[in-house]
Order: structure tokens, then C-alpha cells, then sequence
């Protein structure tokens, strides 16, 4: 139990800082140094392939027996790192912002372009954190897939009913309990859209669990989290702002 | 949705067994010793069930409404359900709160898991003595409810439960792997789909699909971009499955790891040939196999029976959006065989476990609630919910039950057409069933199967080499990463109370201990037998 809360201590401060807001950016950023790609030939890059990047830590999920996983961004894209190779003393030290050099591969799971379980992790000099890109217009459309796993926020949202009147479930068909993911749909316009708290990454302590739990059908809300994809849009929501 | 839990948690089970095998020392089953008198009607007990559903409201519905008649026939006992969605996540936790003796009363887990919670301290109740009570044992004349006598628990399941003759848990749910066919694509090809699948068929009929990739990328069997023709979903069942239908070894009781040989090797070696022409693919690598399945992209998609509610376009359980999923006919097969005419299959399935408390009232009546999950009420209830079987034949023989079977296809919901004949597939099928040695360890072996799997996939569609040092490569990798070779020696017998060597530290730590009080005496004799300067 103690290493199991050691654990979630650890995390815990990163989390309540990912589930907060987010901060400024740097001009040098995007600069890559020497063989790193850049987020243009991470893109072009075909699944199973060799990458190799520079990035910055936005959040963390989660980590265990030496594996982190990771949301990262830099001013030109964003790269969901997923349990990378990391000791638990590296792991403390990716705080928000820490610019990281990522070895490994590329895939695609459910849909997710990600860096494979098994990369490799260094800290490097540097810091930058994403700015929250707005996004509301981009939702049901084309475009959206473009932002995969970057930092956006969604404006005025109303929170719809989610079946028998409630604003939100513990898990997607209300098998949960409390401390499972949260499931809450919204819609903007003429569309309704599922968002998550991703209880791994923000957990049931955190702002933005409690605010969902808040949440009753018809609110107005403003929403910020990384989006994250599975088997289509599915925003790990860091941020909930009732108007 | 479904989550990835099943991704990362399973990286963390073998270290976290391994380490307690060498920091705890062993309860010995014998601890726990049945109360000459016990009244439910005398003190209050709260006790904590820790479940497992399968993301499943209906089965969280099962588990609330057991709880409550439960709880009517014996208001002063009380359950405090956890839900969990993942057997590993239940181990975790299981091997964190051993060390703090926080666990819970009843749990439902696999019976490799439960092998290693035998190590820890406040380790679990063996039950061959509870289930024999005349009165509070298994259809004992003291209970309120109508519970099934140890003879009515299917026998093959329960073998699954016992370690060297003692009951270490009792079966709750049984399912096993089955094959889920898109038969319009398997007839596209050309070919008609038997009633037993062979691997042969299957290889053939992937690579026939994979062949279909046109240069503008887009396959001409079902016209989309994508297409996996054949995904597995675990694939150290894959493994496991595959030897044994050979007569291969895979581990001995003893804890004997056999699993990296010649057969393993040409197994791995046609899975990388496959891989390569893009015929076969994994849930670790690409997703979900129904929700491929579902959208027209994949021809077998191999899953538990438990999962059929999620297979097919009408399924009740869908994880991608409507405007994907591409109408198709369904088969369900068991899973591909060596030789069709005599089948084999893994039996699998929650079973319950009971942890030991300081009061055995208290496990006592953990142990009524434990037998409570086993009436009919339950057993149907919950086996409805997904491609179950009960592990009973009285809640199977019961009328209840059996208008559920013969109501298949009636709707799209309770009697969903696929997930009843996923049922009868293992009805039909429980004596080509077979389980895997349950020992202290026995999870990182087959942790290490599936591994076999994923990296041999992951490495050729990464482009490595495949030649006899890539495979020397991979078993030395393999196991040293479950630390296999420590093993030996961490048998079932550690855990059923027999004697062992002392791990180092321990044994350090004890000749330290000798030596304090060897010095502490010597200090006392030379403090009686010396003349004392007294000034």
C-alpha cells in the first residue's frame, strides 16, 4: 500500500498542477537539435518507424515499474508518450514544462498516433508550456484529428443529459464508481460530444473531478483538457469552468 | 468505452510477485480454524468485497442486487462492494494491502493471483474444511438460502481452484477464447467456413485477405484502407493455447518453466511470417478486436465468450461510432486447432477467495456471503450478462437458465444471438477445456507467453531480422525480463505451507540476530564469572 501511495503522491502533485491550467511558451522551442525530428517529419512518419524527438512534458498519466506515460507538446504539435522506459527518480523530475528527448518508435492503437510502450527518455535543457489552443469550432469536423493530443479548450458548452437525468457516469455506462473515469456528454451547436476525466490523470481529488461531480444537465461550461483519441475524439478534460 | 488497463498493468504483475516471494514470510493455511459456534444474528460485521466487472452495468447491477438479498437475510452482516474493471488492477492492489494487512475479506481473482497472495501474511483461507461443514459449509443445514453442495460445482472448474488437494478459492464465472468470423468476408474469398477452425485455415484465409491490398492501399475485399485479418486479443492464452493442442510443454505444478523450446520457436516463426504480410495483428498493437471486427476489417477476431456482447453490428455493446460499423453475418467458432477432430481450449474465469482476519467470526461469515454468489439467482444473473457459463449444474439445470438458452436471437439485448452461442460454444466444449499449473510465479510465465508474442509482432513490423539469433535473443530477453530462472525452487509448496530455504536477507538477518545475543551472553558470563574491580 505505501508504494502504491507513494506512487500516487508522486503523481498527484504533477496531476493537481496538469489539472489546473496551463502557462507561456518559448521562441526557441521548436528548435530541434541535431537528428531529432521535427513535429512535421513525426507526423509524416509511417507507423512502426524509428523517432526520435525533443518535447515537453505537459502532463503526467501515470507511472509504474519504471514506465511513465505522457502527454508532451511542442509549439508545433503534441506526442502522447506511452510507457516509455523511466525510473522513478527521472519520473519525479519531469515537472510541467521539462523538455525531454524521446527514442523509440511510432504506432497508431484505437486510433492514437503515439510513441510506442518501450521508448527511451532524457532531459534536456529547456522549458516551454502549451498555451490551450481554442478548439469549439474545430469539433465535429475534419480538422480536428490535425490537433491530436495537443493541449485545447472548448467554450460554452451545455452539459447534456447522460441518461435518467444525470449530468455525468462513473465509467462510460455508469459501471463505475466513484475514483473510476468520468463520462459527460455536451453539446455546442447542433452536435453532442462524450468528454472524459481520465482518472489516472486527474483523479477523484483533483478540481476538475469534484467540478465534474458538480456538473447538472443543462450548465454551461467552459472545458480544457489534451486531446486524447480513441476510436475517434475522446478530450482527457483537465479543466472544467461552470458560467 | 473500454479502457487500455490491460496494456500497462500487466508489466507491473511479475515484479510485484516476485518481490514478495522473497520479503514475506508464509502463513501457514492452518491458521484458520472454523468457530465451534456462530450466530450472524450476534455483533455486526462489515466486510469488504473487492469485484470484478467487465465495464458492465448490468453486472454491477448483479453484484448491488446480491448484496441487498444478501443482506436481508442477515442484517448484521454488511458489504461494502469495490468495483474494479481489470484483474490486475485487483492484484495490485491485493499484493499492496498484504503487506498492511488491509485486505479484503472476499475477492474475486484469478487462481494464478491467488497462488501468489498465498505468500503474503494475512494470506487467504484455504476452504476444503469450510465447504465440508455440516452446517455452514457448502449447502449447510445452517444457512438462509438455498447454496450448491460442493458436488454441484462443475468438477473440471473447480479442479482449477485447488492446490495440492486444498481448495484456494471456489469458481464464480467460467468463459473461454472463441473465435469471432466475419463469414461474409471468409465467402468473398472463396472459401466456406468449417464448424472447427484450423490454424492452417486461418493463416490461409488472412494471408487470401492480406493479398486484397491494392497499390492505392486500399484492400479490394472490403474496400477500406484498413484491414487486419486476423487479431488476437491475448496472446499468451495464444501461446499457451497453441502448445498445448501441440502436446507441447509449457510448466509443470512444480513451477518447471518449459515453455521456451522448439515447438514456441516455430510457432513464433510462423506468427512472424504472418505479421509481415500484415495477415495478423494484436490488441497490444492495434486495438480491440471486436471494434475492427465491427467496422469490417478484420475476419477472426479472437476474444473471451465474456466479450461477445461486444461482437457484431447489432451488438448491445458497441465501442465505435455508428457511422463505422459495416453490417455483417457473425460466426462464432472455438478457437483455431491442430486437430479439428479432437479441440482443446482454455477454461477462464473469476474465481473467490477468502483472506484471513484475526476473528474467525468474521471469516465466517465473509465465507456465507462467498457461498451466497454461488445460488442460482447469481450465477444466472451474472452469466446472462455476458457470454458466461455458471459454474454450477444446478443454476445451469434450472429452468431459469435454460429458457435463456433456448431464447437465443428473441432480441438484441438479454438474448443476444452471439453472446448465447458463445455461451453454448463452452457448454459444448467445457471437457476439451484445460488449465494452466497454478503456482507462486505461475503469472509471470504466462505473462512471458504473451510477451513471446507481442515482441516477435512488434519486432517484424519494425523491420528486425528473424533468423535463430534474433530467437536466442528473444528467450534470453524474455527470461530474464519475468526473471524466470529465479523460479525454480518457488514452487506451490512455498505457498502451501512446506518448507523452504530462508531468502538471503532473512537468513543475514537472522545470524545477525544470533550473534547480538551470543554477544550479549558472552557479556553476561564475563560480568558473573570475572572479579569485578569495584572502586
Amino acid at each position: 500500500m505505501k508504494k502504491f501511495t507513494a506512487i500516487i503522491a508522486a503523481g498527484l502533485m504533477f496531476t493537481l498542477t496538469a489539472c489546473g491550467g496551463a502557462g507561456g511558451g518559448s521562441a526557441d522551442a521548436a528548435k530541434k537539435s541535431e537528428g531529432v525530428m521535427t513535429y512535421a517529419e513525426y507526423d509524416a512518419a509511417a507507423v512502426d518507424a524509428p523517432v526520435v524527438i525533443e518535447t515537453y512534458v505537459q502532463a503526467k498519466q501515470s507511472w509504474w515499474e519504471n514506465q511513465a506515460t505522457l502527454y508532451t507538446q511542442d509549439p508545433d504539435g503534441a506526442y502522447f508518450i506511452y510507457n516509455a522506459v523511466c525510473p522513478k527518480d527521472l519520473y519525479d523530475k519531469l515537472t510541467p514544462g521539462t523538455k525531454i528527448k524521446v527514442t523509440g518508435y511510432k504506432t497508431e492503437w484505437s486510433g492514437e498516433f503515439e510513441v510506442a510502450e518501450g521508448a527511451s527518455i532524457e532531459i534536456e535543457e529547456g522549458k516551454y508550456t502549451a498555451k490551450a489552443l481554442e478548439a469549439t469550432d474545430l469539433l465535429g469536423t475534419d480538422d480536428l484529428i490535425k490537433h491530436q493530443n495537443q493541449l485545447v479548450s472548448f467554450k460554452g458548452l451545455t452539459v447534456a443529459d447522460k441518461g435518467d437525468g444525470k449530468a455525468f457516469l462513473y465509467n462510460w455506462d455508469g459501471s463505475g464508481e466513484p475514483g473510476s473515469d468520468l463520462y459527460f456528454d455536451v453539446t455546442v451547436g447542433s452536435g453532442t460530444y462524450t468528454l472524459t476525466v481520465e482518472s489516472y490523470l486527474c483523479d477523484k481529488d483533483s478540481e476538475v473531478y469534484k467540478a465534474v461531480e458538480g456538473l447538472q444537465v443543462g450548465d454551461t461550461i467552459d472545458a480544457e483538457g489534451f486531446l486524447y483519441w480513441y476510436e475517434g475524439p475522446n478530450p482527457h478534460i483537465t479543466k472544467v469552468t461552470k458560467r | 468505452m473500454k479502457k487500455r488497463y490491460g496494456r500497462w498493468l500487466l508489466t507491473g504483475l511479475l515484479a510485484v510477485s516476485l518481490l514478495l516471494t522473497g520479503c514475506h514470510g508464509r502463513r501457514a493455511p492452518e491458521d484458520f480454524c472454523m468457530p465451534e459456534n456462530f450466530d450472524p444474528d450476534v455483533g455486526t460485521y462489515n466486510l469488504v468485497f473487492w469485484a470484478k466487472n467487465d465495464t458492465n452495468k448490468d453486472q454491477t447491477a448483479v453484484y448491488d442486487k446480491a448484496i441487498r438479498d444478501f443482506e436481508a437475510l442477515y442484517p448484521n452482516i454488511h458489504i461494502q462492494m469495490r468495483l474494479y474493471t481489470d484483474y490486475g488492477r485487483i492484484y495490485d492492489d491485493v499484493i499492496t494491502n498484504l503487506q498492511t494487512g488491509t485486505t479484503p475479506n472476499i475477492c474475486i481473482s484469478y487462481p494464478d493471483h491467488i497462488a501468489t497472495y498465498m505468500t503474503g501474511t494475512g494470506a487467504i483461507v484455504p476452504m476444503t474444511e469450510l465447504a465440508a461443514d455440516p452446517e455452514y459449509g457448502l449447502g449447510g443445514a445452517a444457512l438462509r438460502f438455498d447454496a450448491p453442495t460442493l458436488d454441484e460445482i462443475d468438477p473440471s472448474f473447480l479442479e482449477e481452484c485447488r492446490i495440492k488437494g486444498e481448495l484456494i478459492a471456489l469458481p464464480y464465472m467460467r468463459s473461454t477464447e472463441c473465435c469471432y468470423v466475419n463469414r461474409d468476408l471468409v465467402e468473398a474469398l472463396g472459401y466456406t467456413l468449417p464448424d472447427i477452425l484450423t490454424w492452417d485455415f486461418v493463416w490461409e484465409v488472412s494471408e487470401a485477405a492480406a493479398a486484397t491490398r491494392g497499390a492505392d492501399g486500399i484492400f479490394s475485399l472490403n474496400k477500406q484502407q484498413v484491414l487486419l485479418p486476423f487479431i488476437y486479443k491475448s496472446t499468451d492464452n495464444m501461446l499457451i493455447q497453441y502448445l498445448r493442442q501441440a502436446g507441447a510443454p509449457y510448466s509443470t505444478s512444480e513451477g518447471e518453466v518449459l515453455l521456451f523450446n522448439e515447438q514456441t520457436r516455430d510457432f513464433l516463426s510462423e506468427i512472424a511470417i504472418h505479421t509481415a504480410s500484415g495477415a495478423f495483428s494484436t490488441f497490444k498493437i492495434s486495438g480491440y478486436p471486436g471494434n475492427f471486427l465491427n467496422a469490417g476489417q478484420c475476419i477472426f477476431a479472437v476474444d473471451s465468450t465474456a466479450g461477445a456482447a461486444w461482437m457484431g453490428h447489432q451488438a448491445p455493446h458497441v465501442d465505435i461510432s455508428p457511422d463505422r460499423i459495416v453490417p455483417f453475418t457473425l460466426g462464432v467458432r472455438p478457437i483455431p486447432q491442430l486437430d479439428p477432430d479432437h479441440p482443446v481450449m482454455i477454461s477462464q474465469g473469476p474465481s473467490l477467495c477468502l483472506f484471513d482476519k484475526p476473528d474467525p467470526q468474521e471469516v465466517l461469515a465473509s465465507w456465507l456471503f462467498l457461498q451466497f454468489l454461488l445460488t442460482d439467482d447469481i450465477q444466472i444473473g451474472y452469466a446472462q450478462t455476458e457470454g458466461y457459463v455458471p459454474v454450477t449444474t444446478r443454476a445451469r439445470s434450472n429452468p431459469v437458465y435454460t429458457d435463456y438458452l433456448d431464447s437465443a436471437g428473441e432480441d438484441l439485448t438479454l438474448h443476444y444471438q452471439t453472446k448465447l452461442d458463445a455461451t453454448d460454444l463452452l457448454l459444448a466444449h467445457t471437457q476439451d477445456t484445460f488449465v494452466t499449473p497454478v503456482f507462486n510465479g505461475s503469472a509471470s510465465v504466462r505473462n512471458a507467453a504473451g510477451t513471446l508474442i507481442e515482441n516477435t509482432a512488434k519486432s517484424v513490423r519494425r523491420g528486425a531480422v528473424i533468423d535463430d539469433a534474433y530467437w536466442s535473443k528473444l528467450f534470453s530477453e524474455v527470461q530474464s525480463l519475468y526473471r524466470l530462472d529465479s523460479l525454480s525452487g518457488v514452487t506451490l509448496s512455498d505457498a502451501a505451507g512446506t518448507d523452504t530455504p530462508l531468502p538471503a536477507v532473512s537468513a543475514g538477518l537472522l545470524i545477525t540476530l544470533g550473534l547480538i545475543w551470543l554477544c550479549i551472553l558472552i557479556f553476561f558470563l564475563r560480568e558473573k564469572l570475572l572479579p569485578h574491580n569495584k572502586t
